[in-house]
């Protein structure tokens, strides 16, 4: 599961091959540590806005070290570019330029981030060229940045303030290590609603939460992160994995629940266990899922619906008995990883990608359902993740999956975790409906 | 846990008149873990026993949210056991993911010792010395023990001890060839030279149990143990080990023709009377079981399940030697004595658990039972002491299909059943009652009463 390649370009004869040779020399990404530093420099925050000054109060609450203007030469952890005021295309220049003229003195893993308001049908055409341009500047801005550096955008929607919960949130996400293999990404935040952690350290403090298929690869990430963060924790994964479930329960203390998610009572069984052992459940993240690639023209039944069962009508299911229990009412927060191959294709998954394009459907369509319980639903959208699943891909695909992004190297599955944390917080309520890629920025696709 | 939850055995927890003697708090059992069980030589041939009892005491901490809690004792066993395993379960105890404050002990009673341990630690807890225990058993035929002759014994110990060259070497002129022939550990009876097959065929053949109902039983061991399978009926009971995530040595499509075919492998002497296959036989078995029992009080603060309570048990012991009983009946004795103290019939008891050691060793156990004349003049009863209702007799299987490793047999029955009599109590809306019977070597046997919760 390790990446050789990216550690032999770091030293010596690699370094200098690679470099004569003009071959990715992936970075060594900064991720999230508890209790190190947030950001590693400086922030400079560019923009005129009230939004801008208002961030930069805030994030001088924050203990940062944050400029309005930029000191020449001086490295930089963070430049966050305050667009929400552009109302028409010349707008921007502006701004934009007089960041790039910081850009190279951006310290390795080090942030870009946008705030802006969405483009919508209400907007004069200026304006809403303006903003839409915003997403084209960011994305190019993103595949630019070396050194593990990325760039990401917060897009607030109408009424929502910079300084929302969510709204910091997520600059306090994108910030810092939990982000790394985010990159050129935006994060809509459509209300004020969330309450900011009371430690920053351990958001999850007091939660309960599930995970399936916590037996290995990302789901054990997921249970190790979701710990660490503070949740208590029930792992579920399918009878046959139960001797790894054991072993990842026993590591973060939490139950192990061997259960085929795919059974019909899979949903009752998850909240009675819930209710019996905690009282109630606040966090569902549905990881299970499988593979069973194979082109359409070769395509089963069993291959079909093995993977739309498990993949996306189990979650379905699960979801409907969540919501209709009394246990799932404070604050409910459900994530679902659903795949980059839900959003570009990929060729051999029609069935794969079918049932995970199917939980971005699900998690928009059941936004409105947890909101009203003052709760959220999102995914996540992992690219390649350094997995045994992935490990067993051939050698030369599996160069090609882990390169073609921004960050010329594969996400681990800490990455994946740490996004779904972030969105299972109560910070993050206002953030609802959302697909967020963890993909380095993938080549393919969006 | 706190102190206060040993001090509380209220009469509230006194229970109803056969959840146990009034006046001692219940011994309610939360719920159970083993691993599947392996055919000896098979998945778990490089296994030790610590390293199975440690797995499936790890599956159990796993279910329950254990980590790290110190229980108020664990006790288990095991049947062929190594010297160096003289402490096996404390060994387990800091193997796993419990407190290695949690003190812990062995317990042997052949194939009774999983069963026994069940009992004692409720006893402990009924009595208020404990709050929380966990009973266990293990066994590997295939990592068993082999020892040296006793004449290679004698001079080992006596080279320890010599001083001088000459003495060593005298010493040493003892052994001759035959001292050096490795001895592997059998199931015969030490009085008796036979082993518990043979036993058990002289008994079968006393009770005139066919070769059909033989096989019928042992079709209805596996049938039942791949129904429970694949209801998912053990989902919270197994824990999967070294790639096993099923019983070894179910054969979910046996038939009665394919059983049929099995060619007798005890009581050869008998000639064409032989019945006792390989097939209606416990196959030499690898396994470990645990079982978590608790105060109710316990098991309340910790949010836990309670499945059922253990009410009562029994130790019997048979003349075997001198043949007066066969060396399995025990139970046989056991159950009588422990129904009468309870106020009891067998038409009381909604699940039978009767191990299957043998498939003829259950139905000599049913027979002897059914048997006005035995009712009569050796358990002083009026008559017959009355019939099993055979949909009621181990609807999830048993030995037979799920194996035999011999101390933790005792821990899969308990943590099975209790499951089973509280979905049954909940169906029925009134306690449901279960009889635990399991025979074992030496003429003993072990039975027990499960009342759900």
């Amino acid at each position: 599961m390790t990446d050789k390649y990216a550690q032999l370009v770091h030293h010596g004869v690699g370094r200098n091959v690679a470099k004569k040779l003009g071959l990715p020399q992936p970075a060594a990404l900064r991720r999230y540590q508890p209790g190190q530093p947030l950001i590693t420099g400086p922030v400079l925050v560019q923009g005129n806005s009230a939004d801008a000054d208002n961030l930069a109060a805030e994030l001088l609450s924050w203990d940062l070290d944050v400029r309005r203007h930029a000191v020449p030469r001086e490295k930089l952890g963070a430049i966050i570019l305050a667009l929400d005021e552009v109302a028409s295309p010349g707008d921007l220049e502006k701004p934009i330029l007089t960041a790039a003229a910081s850009l190279r003195d951006l310290a390795p893993g080090g942030r870009v981030v946008t705030v802006s308001r969405p483009a919508s049908e209400a907007d004069s055409p200026a304006a809403a060229a303006a903003r839409q341009g915003i997403d084209g500047f960011l994305r190019s801005l993103a595949k630019e940045l070396r050194g593990g550096a990325t760039g990401n955008g917060i897009v607030l929607r109408q009424g929502v303030q910079a300084t929302s919960a969510s709204s910091l949130a997520a600059l306090r996400f994108f910030l810092s290590g939990r982000s790394a293999f985010v990159d050129g990404q935006f994060i809509t935040v459509s209300s004020a609603s969330g309450e900011p952690a009371r430690d920053v350290d351990q958001p999850l403090a007091g939660k309960i939460a599930v995970v399936t298929g916590a037996a290995r690869g990302i789901g054990a990430a997921i249970a190790r992160t979701l710990h660490r963060d503070g949740a208590t924790l029930i792992l579920v994964d399918v009878p046959a994995a139960g001797d790894q479930l054991a072993a990842v329960a026993n590591e973060v203390r939490g139950t192990a629940l061997q259960l085929d998610i795919s059974r019909d009572d899979a949903g009752q069984r998850i909240i009675g266990h819930a209710a019996q052992r905690h009282g109630r459940l606040d966090i569902m993240v549905h990881n299970a899922g499988i593979t069973r690639d194979k082109l359409l023209a070769n395509m089963d039944h069993s291959k079909w619906s093995s993977v739309i069962g498990i993949n996306i009508t189990a979650q379905l299911r699960i979801n409907e008995a969540l919501l209709a229990s009394e246990h799932f009412r404070e604050s409910p927060r459900i994530v679902s990883v659903a795949s980059t191959s839900g959003i570009a294709g990929n060729r051999g998954q029609t069935n794969y990608a079918a049932s995970k394009a199917g939980v971005m459907g699900m998690v928009r369509a059941s936004a409105p359902l947890l909101a009203a319980h003052g709760g959220s639903i999102n995914a996540v959208a992992p690219g390649f993740i350094e997995t045994e699943m992935t490990a067993r891909i051939p050698f030369a695909v599996r160069e090609i999956g882990r390169r073609l992004n921004s960050l010329q190297q594969g996400g681990r599955p800490t990455d994946v975790a740490e996004t779904i944390a972030f969105l299972a917080s109560d910070a993050a309520a206002g953030i609802n409906g959302e697909v967020l890629r963890v993909c380095g920025q993938n080549m393919v696709g969006a | 846990m706190s102190i206060d939850g040993q001090s509380t055995a209220g009469p509230e927890e006194a229970g109803s008149p056969t959840a146990g003697t009034p006046g001692l708090r219940k011994a309610v059992i939360v719920g159970g873990n083993r691993i599947p069980f392996a055919r000896a030589g098979s998945a778990y041939a490089k296994s030790s026993n610590l390293d199975m009892l440690t797995a499936a005491l790890d599956g159990l901490i796993a279910r329950f949210g254990l980590q790290d809690e110190r229980i108020g004792e664990v006790a288990a066993g095991a049947v062929l056991k190594h010297s160096r395993d003289f402490n096996l379960t404390r060994e387990a105890v800091l193997g796993s993911a419990l407190s290695a404050e949690t003190p812990a002990y062995d317990l042997q009673q052949a194939c009774a010792t999983g069963l026994e341990t069940v009992v004692g630690l409720a006893n402990k807890i009924k009595l208020g010395q404990i709050d929380s225990a966990v009973a266990g058993g293990v066994d590997s035929a295939s990592d068993a023990p082999v020892v040296v002759s006793e004449g290679l014994r004698e001079v080992i110990l006596d080279l320890s001890r010599a001083k001088t060259l000459p003495q060593r070497l005298q010493i040493l002129g003892r052994l001759r060839p035959k001292d050096l022939a490795p001895l592997a550990p059998g199931t015969a009876e030490p009085r008796t030279g036979l082993s518990m097959g043979e036993h058990q065929a002289l008994t079968t053949a006393q009770w005139k149990i066919s070769r059909e109902a033989q096989d019928e039983l042992a079709y209805n061991s596996h049938r039942n143990l791949a129904a429970a399978y694949q209801a998912g009926f053990f989902d919270d009971l197994i824990t999967p080990y070294r790639g096993l995530a099923r019983d070894g040595n179910l054969r979910a499509d046996t038939s009665l023709e394919k059983l049929a075919t099995l060619k007798p492998v005890f009581g050869k002497n008998l000639g064409a009377d032989a019945t006792m296959t390989a097939g209606n036989s416990t196959p030499l078995t690898d396994g470990a079981s645990t079982v978590l029992l608790a105060s109710e009080s316990w098991a309340d603060a910790h949010d836990l399940p309670k499945l059922a309570a253990v009410v009562d048990a029994e130790a019997a012991a048979v003349d075997f030697v001198h043949g007066k009983d066969g060396l399995l009946m025990a139970p046989v004795f056991a159950v009588p004595r422990l129904l009468a103290r309870q106020g009891l019939t067998l038409a009381d008891i909604d699940y039978f658990e009767i191990h299957e050691a043998f498939a003829a060793t259950v139905l000599s156990t049913l027979a002897a039972w059914e048997d006005e004349e035995f009712g009569r003049t050796r358990l002083g009863l009026d008559g017959a002491l009355g019939s099993v209702d055979r949909s009621r007799l181990n609807v999830n299987g048993s030995s037979l299909a799920a194996g035999h490793p011999f101390a933790a047999t005792g821990g899969r029955i308990v943590a099975s059943l209790a499951k089973q009599l509280h979905a049954k109590g909940r169906t029925d809306g009134r306690p449901a009652r279960g009889l635990v019977s399991v025979c074992a070597a030496g003429g003993q046997g072990v039975v027990a009463i499960l009342e759900s919760l």
